[in-house]
């Protein structure tokens, strides 16, 4: 397969459909403060999947986080509860650290958000964080927006870290906006938009 | 790799939501994703089982693993553990996707089934699953479970049911088709 079929099926192309999962859009971030999805959030799809490339924090040790706005509000700040957990090894090797645990820093108990969803992705050259958020139904205006994801990153300190997690808006309002930014600083790095058909 | 959009159920006050045609041999991948699901009874556990073709009663035998991360709005917990009510060790009955799910108004559940091959007729059937949802005590506690285990069969899964471990629901189901 050419390299363009290969970039095609990993990253997609905005607007083509990949059978009933549709690229709705692509932004791309370069030294920015957020990268906000203001648009194309709406009921026409029952699932919305982001899926976040290489975001890489000018300052080491940020969090990368996701908020969500309700339709006619302002800020990234609606309620959220929701549950995470970690696995981690060191660079280290077998004489390095291990574990899977709860994790305190990434979870929420009806706070205002943003969602975390890294621990502290480190800052070096190379160094960055991937993954993916599933948010389920967000223009109900009946029932809370539920959302899971997982992802993968380069620890501040040498290791890797990889979280998983879930929780819901706990909000009626319907979500059609979403923003993703580091905890503090700017960043690189690549989010996706996709429309699940249903 | 491409996913197609096979069938969608939308349940209203249902006793089960049934996918009877369409699960053969066109892909290795079933993918069914839950909507807002929501009991009509408080307390009640959201779970599926399967039907091998030419058989009856969705009563397949499975063995599985589940272990879920919870945390409540008022900040009880929070707890990452195996959770052994959940689990099924060659048992027959509907694999539990959830835990004693609110019934409130606003509440429903949301997720995704994998379900591997199950036209093969020489493997068990693998799946797996992660789900988010809330139980209502004093204070709603949220919970995200981690589900895989695999039907105990070699015959081909043609049939799948959902529903609740007591009452109806409302939500929406759809089952997608990949590779």
């Amino acid at each position: 397969m050419p390299l363009g079929a290969h970039k095609v099926a990993l990253f997609g192309v905005a607007g083509v459909s990949t059978g009933d999962v549709v690229l709705l859009s692509s932004q791309t971030a370069s030294d920015s403060a957020s990268l906000d999805f203001t648009s194309g959030i709406d009921s026409t799809y029952g699932e919305y999947i982001f899926r976040y490339y290489n975001c890489n924090p000018v300052t080491d040790s940020a969090q990368f986080q996701v908020g969500f706005n309700v339709t006619g509000e302002s800020d990234y700040n609606e309620v959220i509860t929701s549950a995470a957990f970690t696995a981690y090894n060191t660079e280290g090797g077998a004489g390095g650290t291990t574990g899977l645990a709860y994790s305190g820093d990434i979870d929420l108990a009806q706070a205002a958000g943003p969602q975390p969803l890294t621990a502290a992705v480190g800052n070096g050259g190379d160094e960055s964080c991937v993954g993916e958020l599933h948010l389920f139904n967000p223009a109900s205006t009946t029932y809370v927006k539920h959302f899971y994801f997982k992802g993968t990153h380069y620890q501040n300190n040498n290791h890797n870290q990889t979280v998983l997690g879930a929780g819901y808006i706990n909000v009626t309002g319907a979500i059609s906006q979403v923003q993703w930014k580091m905890s503090t600083g700017n960043f690189d790095g690549t989010v996706k938009l996709w429309g699940v058909k249903n | 790799m491409a996913m197609t959009l096979i069938t969608t159920n939308t349940s209203s006050d249902a006793a089960t939501s049934d996918f009877t045609t369409g699960i053969d041999s066109t892909y290795k991948l079933y993918i069914f994703k839950f909507i807002n699901i929501n009991p009509a009874t408080t307390g009640q556990d959201f779970g599926f089982q399967v039907n091998v073709a030419g058989e009856s009663d969705y009563d397949e035998v499975i063995t599985s693993t589940s272990f879920s991360a919870w945390y409540g709005e008022a900040g009880s917990g929070p707890s990452l553990a195996y959770d052994t009510a959940k689990d099924q060790a060659q048992d027959t009955g509907f694999q539990d996707l959830n835990s004693a799910q609110s019934s409130d108004a606003d509440s429903g559940m949301a997720g995704t089934l994998w379900l591997f091959n199950p036209s093969n007729t020489t493997y068990v059937k693998h799946f797996y699953a992660v789900t988010t949802s809330f139980t209502l005590d004093a204070t709603p506690n949220h919970n995200n479970y981690y589900i895989a285990g695999y039907v105990n069969v070699t015959g081909a899964i043609d049939e799948i049911q959902f529903k609740y471990s007591s009452g109806n629901f409302d939500g929406i189901i759809s089952m997608y088709g990949v590779g």
